[in-house]
């Protein structure tokens, strides 16, 4: 999921309230190219939301109809049964402007509110496009770093989460 | 002060000093307490067997044993790496012990790496003994861009550059910027001993360092009441990109095939270092020594402005006395290196440094046995005023030739100047080379 740095245009900001915003509001996840191996980054960040409450559905073609982390794997995002707050896309850039497409075109049928790109992948035109349809779109980060960022776990394992507060957290 | 500023389309940027004191420590959810509270603990309940096992698999953030994590240790290890503008840090034991969890996260048996040869005498010693027994060589050069350049060319499997930025006990500085680019070049990652400088008188990431090590020891705990190392990556190496470190990038028989780059992105050697060679050696920093240290990074820009005014003073007060021959301080426009010192450390150029006596050797000896307020000892970065004579102490398992090539040969006396009334520093010194 990395590619070599100057293939990719200059890092994007988010604001930590928007980033937050969204890890607040949205409840069901559809993870595109969610894999059943576990030491796949898509398996650990899976395992890592359902453990903070999202229901997260994983959409896989070479695995449709098993289950991962005893979720029911779909084919592609049409066939996910009722409404997708955010779409999570762990699968290389080069791929992602298709997905995102298809996630505009059930915009309205599911009730997509976010696209999400992994760490790594990135795809502007494509954000643009799903941005003009009313999509939040997210690229270049991982639901699971930015939630442990934000809620306080990441620096337990020392990384710099940037927050600086001397309100005491709520728990 | 002068460093905060607010984008004018960007997020707030907090200050040097704001940070020093709340990065990584907002006040305890379960307490409230506002200081971080000592963690004095070993080990940490689990909440059932399936959150024990996300645990042990890596795959949730949390605390199993003091070994890995310690809630008190990961604030001094998230406030090391806001203040260097890094990406995460894992501290440890000592400084030496921080070296060797950056090593051995970079190195496998066979490989070789490239040194400054003006080091502190245990890291020669560490490079170039120790760790020869774990098959590690390491190829010692001239602190140039130069020589860093030739000695890529002889050793191109070389798997990094190791420098200390401000060099001790020499005064040294090294051009950080275009030794950056050889490494770069190389594929390889530029490691910075960051310890005289600190964050606050230098970054390394700024000027292209990608991993930063530092004894804590020394002025960012700042009171010399307890160890402690830590390793800081700046997040931007491309360890996939270089091809030269399958160690992250392919799936590790140390933790179940896990690959730590594509898993952990850019704090994946971070986490390696973490997870694999602390986890297996197990120099882990002391949670009191966390404390301390925490304490004592609150006030770093407040010491470090008043060590670099003191020793300003006390290096001209050298300079101008007749029983020594030369003063090697970056902060003097006679050294070498001030120019270099005026690019990389605006705001000084640290504490320590060493001055040559024209008795040689014995002046040396008498000179650290005749003071009274400075503190005859092997440390460095002290509240109190420290002198040392290296060829005698910390250097004396070197041969002359390495003694001279590190700084500390016979007649030189090192100095860590502390945050005394300067004028007393003066006179205890005045009194020592007198006769």
């Amino acid at each position: 999921m990395n590619q070599p740095a100057e293939t990719l245009p200059p890092p994007l900001h988010y604001d930590d309230a928007l980033v937050a915003g969204v890890l607040k509001d949205v409840r069901t996840i559809a993870m595109v190219g969610a894999s059943p191996n576990w030491v796949r980054p898509s398996n650990f960040a899976m395992k890592y939301l359902l453990g903070k409450g999202y229901k997260v559905i994983p959409v896989n073609p070479g695995h449709a109809g098993k289950e991962i982390w005893e979720q029911m794997v779909y084919a592609e995002l049409g066939e996910v049964p009722g409404p997708i707050d955010m779409v999570d896309v762990f699968r290389a850039s080069k791929d992602a402007g298709g997905i995102i497409d298809r996630a505009i075109e059930l915009k309205d049928e599911k009730d997509i509110k976010v696209i999400w790109l992994q760490l790594g992948v990135r795809d502007d035109a494509a954000a643009a496009r799903a941005e003009a349809a009313g999509l939040t779109v997210i690229m270049d980060r991982c639901p699971k770093i930015e939630y442990g960022r934000l809620f306080g776990e990441l620096g337990w394992c020392g990384v710099n989460s940037g927050v600086i507060s001397a309100k005491r957290p709520k728990r | 002060m002068a460093e905060k500023k607010t984008a004018p389309d960007g997020p707030h940027e907090f200050g040097f000093e704001t940070r020093s004191i709340h990065a990584g420590a907002r006040p305890d959810a379960e307490t409230g307490a506002r200081v971080t509270p000592i963690h004095q603990n070993t080990s940490y309940v689990f909440e059932d067997a399936e959150h024990a096992a996300d645990l042990f698999n890596l795959q949730t953030f949390g605390f199993i044993y003091s070994r890995l994590t310690n809630p008190t240790v990961s604030v001094l290890e998230e406030r090391l790496a806001n203040l260097e503008g890094g990406r995460a840090a894992v501290c440890a034991a000592s400084g030496h012990a921080a070296q060797f969890l950056a090593m051995f996260t970079l190195l496998e048996p066979g490989d070789s790496f490239i040194a400054s040869k003006n080091l502190y005498g245990g890291s020669i010693t560490q490079f170039g003994h120790s760790f020869k027994k774990l098959g590690w060589t390491c190829h010692f050069v001239d602190p140039t861009p130069e020589e860093f350049q030739r000695a890529l060319a002889a050793h191109p499997d070389a798997k990094c550059i190791f420098l200390e930025a401000l060099a001790n006990p020499g005064g040294l500085i090294v051009d950080l910027e275009p030794v950056a680019e050889v490494a770069h070049a190389a594929g390889i990652p530029l490691i910075v001993d960051n310890t005289l400088a600190t964050p606050y008188l230098l970054r390394p990431f700024d000027w292209g360092a990608d991993i930063v090590v530092h004894s804590t020891t020394k002025f960012l705990s700042g009171h010399a009441n307890s160890m402690g190392g830590a390793v800081i990556e700046s997040g931007k190496f491309d360890w996939a990109a270089s091809g030269k470190f399958p160690g992250m990038c392919t799936p590790d028989p140390a933790y179940h095939g896990l690959t730590f780059y594509e898993t952990f992105g850019d704090f994946g050697f971070t986490m390696k270092a973490r997870a694999v060679a602390l986890r297996d050696f197990g120099p882990a920093m002391a949670p009191m020594n966390a404390f301390l240290t925490i304490t004592g990074t609150e006030t770093l820009a407040l010491r470090m402005d008043r060590h670099v005014q003191n020793a300003q003073t006390v290096a001209e007060f050298l300079e101008s006395h007749p029983a020594v021959s030369w003063v090697s301080y970056a902060g003097l426009k006679s050294s070498p290196w001030h120019t270099l010192a005026k690019k990389y450390l605006p705001k000084g150029a640290g504490s320590v440094f060493t001055f040559g006596l024209k008795g040689g050797y014995q002046a040396g000896i008498k000179c650290v046995e005749t003071v009274e307020l400075f503190s005859h000892l092997a440390n460095v970065g002290d509240t109190r005023s420290l002198i040392i004579h290296p060829a005698s102490t910390t250097h004396r398992q070197l041969s002359e030739e390495q003694q001279i090539a590190a700084g500390a040969g016979p007649d030189v006396v090192r100095l860590s100047v502390g945050l005394e009334t300067a004028a007393d520093l003066i006179r205890d010194l005045d009194r020592a080379l007198a006769g």
